[in-house]
């Protein structure tokens, strides 16, 4: 008792450190977001004579019509878009890598240990390597201003299936797949109906970081997508460094809320699944 | 029984099916594309590929477009600015990153709120890059900016710095976007690996009277090797690739500064002269130099256990050959 005390008593002081810094990180993750929300609310002459501030001011549906008037930036018509593509993208990826991941660990196959080799070869192939083959392709069978060549390439995600298998190894047991055989259940029918469901968990984390990840895409979209009512909430950003909205402040910071809202929703409502999905993905079987 | 398994083994097939088909057309079709545009002269934002000849039929050399690019001292500046601001962004972020997760993980310590200090950490990472290289342009906006009121006011500048016009303030900039946005994760990532080290090593090492820091040299960062070897590579990859924070920051300005091979390669597809060629050459030189370090990669992450099992099956198969052999000559021997 006494000695326990003591050691308690000896680390206080680097316990105070330790707060210290966390505290500091903690402002500095949120401060930008805080000082542009606050911003997003006040007029370009406000902003101009004090950058910093942390009380609201009463511009937001002045910077708003300023905002929408330019032609340019059209949040809602953004939101949608990005909605659309980001789902289809998601669900294209967490079911066939689901059905993949099935593939390599409920059937003995010869090509099975090669298959996953090649799978986890393939992982990091960077996005850049294949944009110009990709844009030539996606123009000679007319498909560019589609939304088809943003989603379809997710239905192949390595890393998805490398995850999935992960998680299918000690999840599935291969007894539950032979009692649905001997119950006469087609293979399709048993994936769909009970594997999936078992594996929900797991498909709802990597769901969360596919879904991120194709909102926050900006690369493909940019150079796929050349008619502005197919923009992506990542390209209206991106319009926002143009010149028409060079002086007006507000309204950019506001487009830049805009943008960060939804992600904000979807952060503080999932967080505990998104960073336990971090965390599950990087440690390896 | 047997008979039985081999009619599934089917399946394997089929459902791999999409995978595969999807694998072909999606990507290694456009890697291929992009490697033949890369030997031909197609350029011009209309030229179709059928009208590009390749360039010895024009009488130029096979590899001119690879040799220009490499030779091309904006491609150099591209990939050194691009290694530069990875390296700036990467060492204070795995310094930081792998204190704050040994002070997580600390039994004595039992930091509180460490599920909100996760999450917040963490938020940056969340957010659209494109978003974040907007916000911090307007936060480091000149004269009047977020970060130019807050340095005149604590007193480290006396007159409003203009980061836009030099070139290393923007450089330091861009990575200090890549170490906000990424420490949280790599944080969490580290967590994750401390907490699989075995808690006994640990336990022991208290009874041994090793203090925080001796446990944290001796036995934390050995064990979590891989672990940072894994955080290394792939932060090393993503770094080569960085594209959204340099184009919405400063479009690679000032001086190209901020220029990354991405941007690089992008600036010369699509926009000004269309050069697909040149990019394409470009690409496939970052490919090379990605493929290399994926392969590292690659052979950390290979299931360690399973090849194990393997090497045994195979070394048991083996030793069950030979008995069998011997036993055969012995048969033999005795038969005579």
């Amino acid at each position: 008792m006494d000695t326990e005390i003591k050691v308690f008593n000896r680390f206080q002081p680097f316990k105070v450190i330790i707060y210290i810094v966390c505290i500091f990180l903690a402002a500095l993750s949120l401060f930008p977001f805080i000082i542009m929300i606050v911003n997003a609310t006040r007029s370009t002459p406000e902003i101009q004579g004090t950058a910093v501030s942390l009380i609201p001011s009463k511009f937001l549906a002045r910077n708003y019509e300023i905002l929408v008037s330019k032609d340019m930036f059209d949040p809602i018509k953004g939101f949608i878009n990005s909605v659309i593509i980001s789902t289809g993208a998601t669900l294209c990826a967490v079911y066939f890598s689901s059905l993949t991941a099935y593939a390599i660990v409920v059937y003995e196959w010869k090509l099975r240990r090669g298959f996953f080799t090649f799978i986890m070869a393939v992982m990091m192939i960077p996005g850049v390597v294949l944009s110009i083959g990709f844009y030539k392709m996606v123009y000679a069978v007319g498909l560019a201003n589609n939304y088809l060549p943003l989603i379809i390439p997710s239905i192949a995600a390595p890393a998805i299936v490398f995850f999935m298998r992960q998680y299918m190894i000690p999840a599935l047991p291969i007894e539950i797949i032979q009692s649905a055989r001997i119950d006469g259940a087609g293979e399709f029918y048993t994936f769909n109906k009970i594997a999936l469901p078992i594996l929900k968990p797991a498909i709802a984390t990597q769901g969360i970081m596919c879904f991120v990840q194709q909102w926050n895409n900006l690369f493909m979209p940019l150079i796929l997508l050349t008619q502005k009512k197919m923009y992506t909430m990542p390209i209206m950003v991106s319009l926002l460094k143009g010149d028409i909205y060079k002086v007006e402040y507000g309204s950019v910071y506001l487009g830049l809320t805009l943008t960060v809202l939804p992600l904000f929703v979807v952060y503080f409502l999932l967080s505990k699944y998104i960073i336990a999905g971090i965390a599950v993905g990087s440690v390896k079987g | 029984m047997k008979r039985k398994r081999v009619s599934y083994a089917k399946y394997g097939y089929i459902f791999s099916i999409p995978f595969v088909v999807t694998f072909l057309v999606c990507t290694l079709y456009p890697i291929i594309y992009t490697g033949v545009i890369g030997f031909t002269n197609l350029k011009g934002s209309t030229m179709a590929f059928s009208d590009a000849k390749f360039l010895p039929s024009l009488g130029q050399g096979l590899w001119d477009n690879f040799v220009d690019t490499l030779t091309a001292p904006t491609f150099h500046t591209a990939l050194k600015n691009t290694v530069k601001m990875w390296v700036v962004n990467f060492v204070p972020q795995i310094t930081l990153a792998l204190i704050l997760a040994a002070w997580f993980t600390n039994n004595q310590k039992k930091i509180k709120a460490q599920g909100f200090f996760k999450v917040v950490f963490y938020l940056p990472n969340i957010i659209t890059a494109a978003t974040i290289g907007i916000l911090f342009a307007n936060l480091f906006a000149y004269p009047k900016g977020v970060v130019n009121d807050i340095l005149l006011q604590l007193g480290f500048i006396d007159s409003p710095f203009n980061f836009a016009i030099s070139a290393s303030a923007a450089q330091n900039s861009v990575s200090f976007m890549q170490f906000w946005t990424w420490y949280g994760n790599t944080m969490i990532v580290l967590i994750a690996g401390i907490l699989g080290i075995n808690p006994e090593m640990y336990e022991a090492a208290e009874i041994d009277g090793a203090n925080g820091n001796q446990q944290f040299f001796y036995i934390t960062i050995p064990n979590l090797k891989t672990m940072l070897l894994y955080t290394l590579v792939t932060s090393l990859i993503g770094g080569m690739q960085m594209f959204d924070i340099p184009r919405v920051f400063l479009n690679g300005q000032p001086q190209n500064s901020t220029l990354t091979a991405s941007l690089f390669i992008y600036t010369q597809a699509f926009s000004g002269s269309y050069q697909y060629n040149k990019a394409s050459a470009a690409s496939l030189i970052m490919f090379v130099i990605i493929s290399v370090l994926s392969a590292v990669v690659f052979f950390m992450l290979r299931d360690k256990d399973e090849i194990k099992l393997h090497k045994i099956i195979k070394q048991q198969e083996r030793e069950y050959r030979k008995k069998v052999k011997l036993a055969k000559q012995q048969l033999l021997k005795e038969g005579r």
